[in-house]
């Protein structure tokens, strides 16, 4: 596996923007001189489902999908989302995570419990990780729509690409009319 | 020359505006469905949703008579539905450049199977085309149609989840000057498939194969990879990707046409390896062809039919050491399956089947997920339009006494797609059935495209909307959702609320047509070939 490859994982729930955190953070590594690859499944994502996006940057990618326990980084937006995608971690790898429980039909129906203790179960494995309470920092941003921006903002923090990289992503791909509270929820993602 | 990352989707839109395509149609169907919404955003194309896979194909088809250059796109089953024009008009050839974009759903992310796309390249006698890559599928795109004039031929462009879906940097190029201008020309012998015609044709069809599998061992899309050693790979599409990422040391043998195979090439490689292998998704299509070659080749008695591969699974073929992520302890974790979205009108619809204990002939679309639990309100679901004719199918094998517990269900889109024939059957044939149209006016399960009962075009414009009412049957009557029949059998039902999610507008940026980075570093220029009237919804 090329070894100058580095891959992160994002991990999140349909409607929560982990989409569109892919496509900023696959702009901006392109802007920094990266070839760069992104994999996910659109469709069903919509509708609640678990969602995956595989980001991929490095000097040449070939395969989009990341090798299983060959993730540098796990950027999840979602509590279980990201504990399910955890063993896909390799050891010594980050976690930048959305402090947030969603409950899904399985758990609403009584079928299924929601597991305890994720974010010590999180740091059990990877004891640096990064537990961001997003919520909380969107709506100080001033629009509770920019939890994945704050999220990107403290995923930012844990990479070496220089911060008007990320800017010039953020408004590039972002509305005109949304782009200053995205820029302020980045800031307080970046200072988290 | 600009470089931007697209999916593979956006650079088939980019390669059909590149090729000078003037007419484009498609029915939405993952992962296939942002193709034709990309190509939309070029104002020099014709582009149009169809009703379902063969109207589009037709077309495209008449647009070739015409003289233009014309594209579809569509999932792998839909080309079953569009499998009886393509199958002739392959015999036909093409006027203007005709390209077929298939996407295959290996691993069935969302699809009812994982058929494999290429055998319909041997079985219609027409070249296919399979690129690994965004960059790839924007110029094969172009090349698509050259070969397609050049050959007098249909040609097959095949994508799969991971390369419509999938991001990669490319390098965008011009639209195509010169093309001739589309008008008519009568040309009986080639365009009027009657058998005396369509007799003299095949010779001409069986021709052009051998014309394409020698034109295939000289042209660069077919290339061999020199490596170290004595291991060698032939592949194509994303399998080029993981064979790359864990064998990297290997001789490759790329095909970029995956049909006709140039037998030349593939003999003068495999001569030069000691241990062959074919890395191919699905079906064992290559590895066939090469082994009625003669030549000794390892594929599916490793590699796995079922699914989709990833580079872990070929690793695991091939008997490589596999590094291990993090040790977590293994516990049970609750599923998350997508759900209905709040405030659907379905919901309602499938809670009362459920009551009456009705027995529920479904269908393809958003509705489908009644089928999940807590509704487990459907108990069939085959195909598009099979709702209703299944209905019919279980009332005449049933008795009386359960005839009446047979519902078949659908959607307003795919009702128009093919379920409309379902339902004439239904009443001609009198079956005491009943048939619900889950009309919500949209095509809601693709990310809410327009259909002729909804209004407007792909473009935005006003089209005046067909009424299911006036075209189902003079039966039909309107339901509420809380009035679900079922004691007195009909053939027609309809239940009209619009799709909850309609006017939900992504408040990020549609994909851009033309996201360009001029200076990859510093300076960021985005550019879209015409501002949009509204952003085309997709699925998340």
């Amino acid at each position: 596996m090329s070894p100058d490859v580095k891959n992160i994982l994002l991990a999140g729930v349909g409607g929560q923007g982990t989409l569109l955190a892919s496509e900023i953070l696959s702009e901006t590594l392109m802007l920094a001189g990266f070839d760069v690859k992104k994999s996910e499944v659109h469709g069903m994502s919509q509708r609640g489902g678990s969602v995956t996006s595989h980001v991929r940057y490095g000097k040449k990618v070939y395969s989009p999908l990341i090798p299983d326990g060959q993730v540098d980084v796990l950027f999840g937006f979602e509590l279980l989302e990201t504990y399910r995608y955890l063993p896909t971690l390799r050891p010594g790898g980050a976690v930048v995570v959305n402090d947030l429980k969603i409950m899904p039909s399985t758990v609403a129906m009584g079928t299924e419990s929601y597991p305890e203790n994720i974010p010590g179960k999180i740091r059990a494995v990877c004891p640096e990780a990064k537990i961001v309470d997003g919520l909380d920092l969107a709506l100080k941003a001033g629009n509770i729509r920019t939890v994945n921006t704050v999220l990107l903002g403290a995923l930012s923090q844990r990479m070496e690409i220089a911060e008007e990289l990320w800017l010039a992503g953020l408004k590039k791909m972002v509305p005109e009319r949304f782009l200053k509270e995205n820029l302020a929820a980045f800031q307080l993602g970046r200072q988290a | 020359m600009s470089q931007a990352i697209l999916s593979g989707n956006e650079a088939f839109a980019r390669g059909a505006f590149e090729a000078g395509v003037r007419v484009a149609s498609a029915y939405p169907g993952t992962p296939s469905t942002e193709i034709l919404e990309n190509v939309a955003q070029y104002p020099e194309i014709d582009s149009s949703w169809a009703p379902n896979e063969k109207v589009s194909l037709e077309v495209a088809i008449g647009a070739s008579f015409g003289g233009a250059r014309a594209m579809v796109a569509m999932k792998h089953v839909g080309l079953n539905v569009a499998a009886d024009p393509f199958m002739t008009m392959s015999y036909i050839g093409v006027r203007g450049g005709l390209v077929v974009v298939v996407c295959d759903d290996p691993e069935m992310h969302s699809s009812q199977n994982e058929q494999d796309s290429r055998h319909y390249a041997r079985l219609g006698k027409a070249p296919m085309l399979e690129p690994a890559d965004s960059a790839e599928a924007l110029a094969f795109t172009r090349l698509a149609f050259e070969l397609s004039e050049q050959f007098d031929t249909p040609v097959l462009l095949r994508s799969n989840t991971r390369i419509s879906h999938g991001k990669s940097i490319v390098t965008l190029g011009e639209r195509v000057t010169g093309l001739p201008e589309p008008k008519i020309e009568r040309n009986p012998g080639k365009f009027v498939m009657l058998p005396g015609n369509a007799r003299k044709r095949h010779p001409v069809v069986e021709q052009r194969l051998l014309d394409l599998k020698a034109w295939g061992c000289d042209h660069e899309i077919n290339r061999i990879e020199e490596g170290e050693g004595e291991i060698g790979v032939i592949t194509a599409g994303i399998s080029y990707q993981y064979a790359k990422e864990v064998l990297p040391k290997a001789h490759i043998l790329k095909l970029g046409m995956v049909y006709p195979l140039p037998e030349q090439l593939i003999r003068d490689f495999a001569a030069r390896c000691k241990t062959l292998y074919v890395i191919e998704e699905l079906d064992p299509f290559i590895e066939e062809q090469v082994k009625a070659m003669g030549i000794e080749v390892k594929g599916k008695e490793i590699f796995p039919i079922c699914g989709e591969f990833t580079p872990s699974r070929v690793a695991a073929a091939l008997g490589l050491p596999q590094p291990q992520g993090v040790a977590v302890p293994s516990e049970p974790l609750p599923n998350r399956p997508p759900n209905m979205c709040p405030g659907c009108s379905h919901r309602g619809v499938f809670f009362a089947l459920k009551r009456l204990g009705a027995f529920v002939t479904g269908d393809i679309g958003c509705y489908t997920l009644g089928a999940l639990p807590p509704l487990s309100a459907m108990d069939t679901c085959v195909c598009m339009g099979a709702g209703i004719s299944n209905a019919t199918g279980v009332a005449k094998a049933l008795g009386e006494a359960e005839r009446s517990k047979v519902v078949g269900v659908m959607g307003d889109s795919t009702f128009l797609h093919s379920g409309i024939t379902s339902l004439m059957d239904m009443a001609y044939s009198n079956t005491p059935a009943t048939a619900i149209i889950l009309d919500n006016r949209i095509t809601a399960m693709t990310g809410r495209q327009d259909h002729p009962g909804s209004g407007p075009t792909l473009p935005g414009i006003d089209a005046i909307p067909l009424t299911l009412r006036r075209s189902a049957a003079p039966s039909a009557s309107a339901t509420s959702r809380s009035s679900i029949p079922t004691t007195s059998p009909g053939p027609s039902r309809l239940s009209t609320k619009k799709c909850a999610a309609r006017n939900l507008r992504w408040s990020s940026p549609a994909v851009p047509a033309c996201s360009t980075v001029t200076d990859a570093g510093s300076g960021v220029r985005r550019s879209s070939s015409r501002p949009k009237p509204a952003p085309p919804a997709r699925p998340a």
